[in-house]
């Protein structure tokens, strides 16, 4: 099957045509990724058709369509799940979302408790916790990088990787792993099982973990009777 | 040429709207759809707009909002034959779920991107009701976030200048700064103009900014306005005076339609022009129209006002101006066009 892969949930633009068929890990046709936190609404479709293009196939060659759902900073993150659920209904194709966090717990394949962090702003980082199997065993949640510190022993993980973990790797203690941002390959092989039934795809819901920043007006602003 | 069906996305503010409009060899147009999906009821509470609410409410509504509009034009996607999408100005997130959707529809289908002008959308959506715009007319835009003077020549697709413009508040803010004084709900310009109905608008003298002869001629300023309201509203209180809100809604609407079509027959006027738009969400005003129905006839302008359907932000308008540039031939923008927050009126189009 051929599967768009795009994420928007980490200062890459992620973009790339990947093969998938059972029994083997899926195979990267070509990829588009530019570093660029403000750069998403911009390069994102690009990258897609680049990528396609590098491929040697075009929209209507694709299966389906496997778009990080975060949780990642709220404006990027909504590029790629408006891109794709667009995609979907342009193409008439499945949309499939997968945690970010589980892309790169695939990317990081280590065989061992896994801790995912990335940057979530504010002092704080997005995470989610993996078993050596790979299987997600906590999160994600987003959290300051000193409580998340204080719940590893429970959590029973010696390894992490992200952007997160890099930045809070003094807070952390935790050996770090190199993969940083999700690639096309672990985006699908998330959500590989779900593709290759042709399952139905759950909600393009994003993961944002946070509330909007609103105040209700406070303080009297009206001069009628209360 | 054959008939070309024309896509308009919106999402600069809390509406997310998709309208398909046809362009006919002949240059003319015509309404198949206008889908609105609003989030303005998430916002009430807040008193204004919440970017991060309207954004998220966007990603929600956009694939919805799109399929009932074609259910309700019975087009299907692929005999789109360009797509235009507001590229600002607007909530730079807001702005930026909309313009990722079009693109994205615009790759898959392989067809023309048009990144345009929220405002000169907004004058565009009278030609959906009125037909062309004349070689040259004034539109007075009078919206949530903006109110300006524009002349437009040759055009939408050719040239909008800016004649006059406010120096602090726009007419629908004060509308709706007002409303929160007069404890009347978010967004205040539908509750005013009903409560004004059965006010006199000569009950007290609100002031009409910028009208000194010094002033800036085409410029409008609505904060003293607000002000004055404020004062007024909070001496009565003091007083123990039963506030008349009928009237002060009634007395402020006045002052606000007095400035707004005064200043635009005598920009009429000096400009020589004998065709009057006026669009936006304010628009919608019953006393607004009405005053600038009798002023222009008594000054021998003609005068159109899109039904209040087309006045606040609705996907129709984009449509219609993305069908104004197709038939002047424009080219399409860059699919690594960005949004633009603060995109000034004069660019129509963003290449
Ligand atoms: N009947 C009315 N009388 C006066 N004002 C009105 C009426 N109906 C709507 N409005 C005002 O129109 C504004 C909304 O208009 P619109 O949707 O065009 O603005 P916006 O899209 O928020 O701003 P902009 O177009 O400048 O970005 C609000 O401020 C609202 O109070
Ligand atoms: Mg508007």
């Amino acid at each position: 099957m051929l599967v768009l892969a795009v994420d928007t949930a980490t200062p890459a633009v992620t973009a790339g045509v990947v093969e998938l068929a059972p029994d083997s890990p899926p195979r990267l046709l070509a990829k588009r990724v530019t570093l660029n936190a403000k750069a998403h609404g911009e390069l994102l479709t690009p990258h897609i058709s680049d990528s396609l293009e590098e491929a040697g196939k075009t929209f209507a060659d694709l299966d389906a369509i496997v778009v990080g759902a975060g949780p990642g900073p709220f404006t990027g993150l909504r590029v790629g799940l408006a891109t794709a659920a667009a995609l979907g209904q342009a193409l008439n194709r499945p949309v499939y979302p997968v945690a970010t966090t589980d892309a790169i717990a695939k990317d990081a394949a280590s065989g061992h408790p896994l801790l995912v962090a990335t940057d979530a702003r504010r002092k704080e980082v997005y995470w989610a916790a993996y078993d050596a199997a790979g299987r997600r065993t906590d999160g994600p949640h987003v959290e300051r990088p000193q409580d998340l510190a204080e719940k590893l022993p429970a959590l029973g993980v010696q390894q992490a990787t992200g952007e997160g973990a890099e930045i809070y790797q003094d807070v952390l203690g935790l050996e770090l792993l190199q993969s940083k941002h999700p690639s096309p390959e672990g985006l699908v092989a998330a959500a590989a099982a779900e593709v290759l039934a042709k399952a139905r795809p759950a909600a393009l819901t994003p993961l944002y973990l946070r509330r909007p920043d609103a105040v209700e007006p406070t303080g009297r602003k009206r001069v009628t009777r209360a | 040429m054959s008939d070309r069906l024309i896509l308009g996305i919106e999402s600069s503010c809390d509406e997310t709207g998709v309208g398909i409009v046809r362009l006919g060899p002949d240059g003319s147009l015509e309404l198949l759809a206008d889908e609105v999906a609003s989030s303005v009821e998430e916002h009430a509470r807040f008193g204004g707009v919440v970017p991060e609410v309207a954004s998220r409410a966007h990603l929600e509504a956009m694939v919805p909002t799109m399929r009932r509009a074609l259910d309700a034009s019975g087009v299907e996607l692929s005999q789109i034959h360009s797509i235009a999408v507001t590229a600002g100005p607007g909530l730079a997130g807001a702005l930026l779920v909309g313009v990722a959707a079009a693109k994205a529809y615009a790759a898959a289908l392989n067809k023309p991107l048009y990144g345009v002008n929220h405002l000169a959308g907004h004058v565009a959506a009278d030609t959906l009701q009125h037909g062309p715009l004349p070689q040259r007319c004034l539109a007075l835009l009078v919206s949530g976030g903006h109110s300006q003077l524009l002349l437009v020549e040759g055009g939408l697709a050719n040239s909008i200048t800016e004649i006059g413009s406010t120096v602090d508040d726009a007419a629908g803010e004060a509308y709706d700064k007002v409303a929160r004084l007069l404890d009347l709900p978010y967004p205040g310009g539908p509750p005013i103009d009903k409560l004004a109905k059965q006010g006199n608008g000569c009950a007290i003298a609100f002031p009409r900014g910028l009208t000194g002869p010094r002033d800036a001629k085409y410029d409008f300023s609505f904060s003293g306005l607000k002000t004055s309201v404020a004062r007024w509203v909070e001496r009565a209180e003091r007083a123990g005076e039963e506030i008349p809100l009928a009237d002060v809604a009634a007395s402020f609407q006045e002052a606000v339609a007095d400035v707004l079509t005064a200043k635009a027959i005598r920009a009429a006027k000096d400009l020589n022009v004998d065709t009057l738009v006026i669009s936006g969400g304010v628009a919608a005003n019953s006393r607004l129209s009405g005053l600038a129905a009798e002023r222009c006839a008594e000054a021998g302008i003609e005068l159109r006002v899109p039904r209040p359907r087309l006045c606040t932000d609705n996907g129709a308008m984009i449509a219609a101006l993305g069908a104004h540039l197709v038939a002047a031939g424009a080219k399409p923008s860059p699919m690594d066009l960005s949004t633009t927050p603060g995109l000034p009126v004069n660019t129509v189009q963003i290449l």
